[in-house]
């Protein structure tokens, strides 16, 4: 079958990758709800994740995913300190978008 | 079998990344990301990276994910949102413009660095780093490897990391915190933030 000898390649995933990281990117521009862009954060790091670990593999190194492993660590991170200020935000506002970050100003 | 498994994780991942942006309930758009974590999950056990494949799941799917619908839930956010109305004039246009701009980059990036990477030796590797003599047991190589580089080579990154860890819990804990409020008098109440 000629299907079956076709093969997912670098590419495949890089392209994957880089359409991953677009759709995060454009969600951050257009939604407003800060909860949702932060999803969308988390989208694109994800489409970098796995661009490492597509270049660990072609490249047979496993230093990539040793980068992956920092970049989980460094989200999570994000994750607790940007769900902090949303929270904080939202106390004030219920509702709030992100154009109302500047109310916690001072 | 290996373009099966692609090409159904990356329908899982692109529909779950574009109904994360669509959605108008909080909650659609976190179940959503969950879909697309796992489909990101597959694809890294496709490529043999099961440690963090399984770390993928468990962190994300499991913490993160829970802690973004915990917030949702806390703060009653979880209603449907007026996507329709466009509050900024052009924002979407603009972001369009901006999305295809980005991908044309990646892609023109893309092939423009494509070249064999067998043959072409790219940067320097790391000492103890192939994949690739990996047998039967390939997820426990993978596992002692990762171990290996994290512990030698990335032994200092890997130390900073516990400082990142210390400085966000501490930074959640000043944040979450309500201000004391103190009574002044009768009518008046001032926040203290101490």
């Amino acid at each position: 079958m000629l299907l079956a000898s076709v093969h997912p390649t670098t590419t495949w995933y890089l392209l994957l990758g880089a359409l991953l990281f677009t759709i995060g990117a454009v969600g951050l521009m257009v939604r407003r709800n800060p909860l949702v862009m932060f999803m969308c954060i988390e989208l694109m790091l994800n489409a970098v994740n796995l661009t490492f670990v597509t270049f660990a593999k072609a490249l047979d190194d496993i230093g990539g995913q040793a980068i992956v492993f920092f970049v989980l660590v460094v989200a999570a991170a994000e994750v607790v300190v940007g769900l902090g200020i949303i929270v904080a935000l939202m106390r004030k506002r219920p509702g709030a978008t992100a154009d109302d970050i500047s109310t916690l100003k001072g | 079998m290996e373009l099966f498994v692609f090409v159904v994780s990356a329908v899982i991942i692109l529909t779950g990344a574009v109904g994360v942006i669509i959605s108008r309930n909080a909650v659609h758009s976190a179940l959503c990301l969950v879909a697309t974590l796992f489909g990101v999950a597959v694809l890294f056990v496709a490529e043999d990276a099961h440690f963090l494949a399984a770390v993928q799941v468990i962190v994300y799917a499991g913490a993160i994910v829970v802690l973004f619908l915990f917030v949702i839930m806390l703060l009653g956010v979880d209603q449907a949102e007026d996507l329709k109305t466009e509050p900024l004039g052009g924002q979407r246009p603009a972001a369009a413009a901006a999305g295809i701009g980005l991908l044309g980059l990646a892609l023109v990036t893309m092939f423009l660095t494509h070249r064999d990477f067998d043959t072409v030796a790219v940067g320097v590797k790391s000492s103890v780093g192939k994949l690739s003599d990996t047998g039967a047991d390939a997820g426990i190589v993978n596992v002692r490897k990762l171990g290996e580089i994290l512990f030698t080579d990335y032994l200092f990154a890997f130390e900073i990391t516990s400082v990142l860890l210390v400085i966000a819990v501490v930074a959640a804990v000043v944040l979450a915190r309500r201000a004391a409020t103190v009574q002044v008098d009768d009518e008046e109440t001032t926040e203290v933030s101490s």
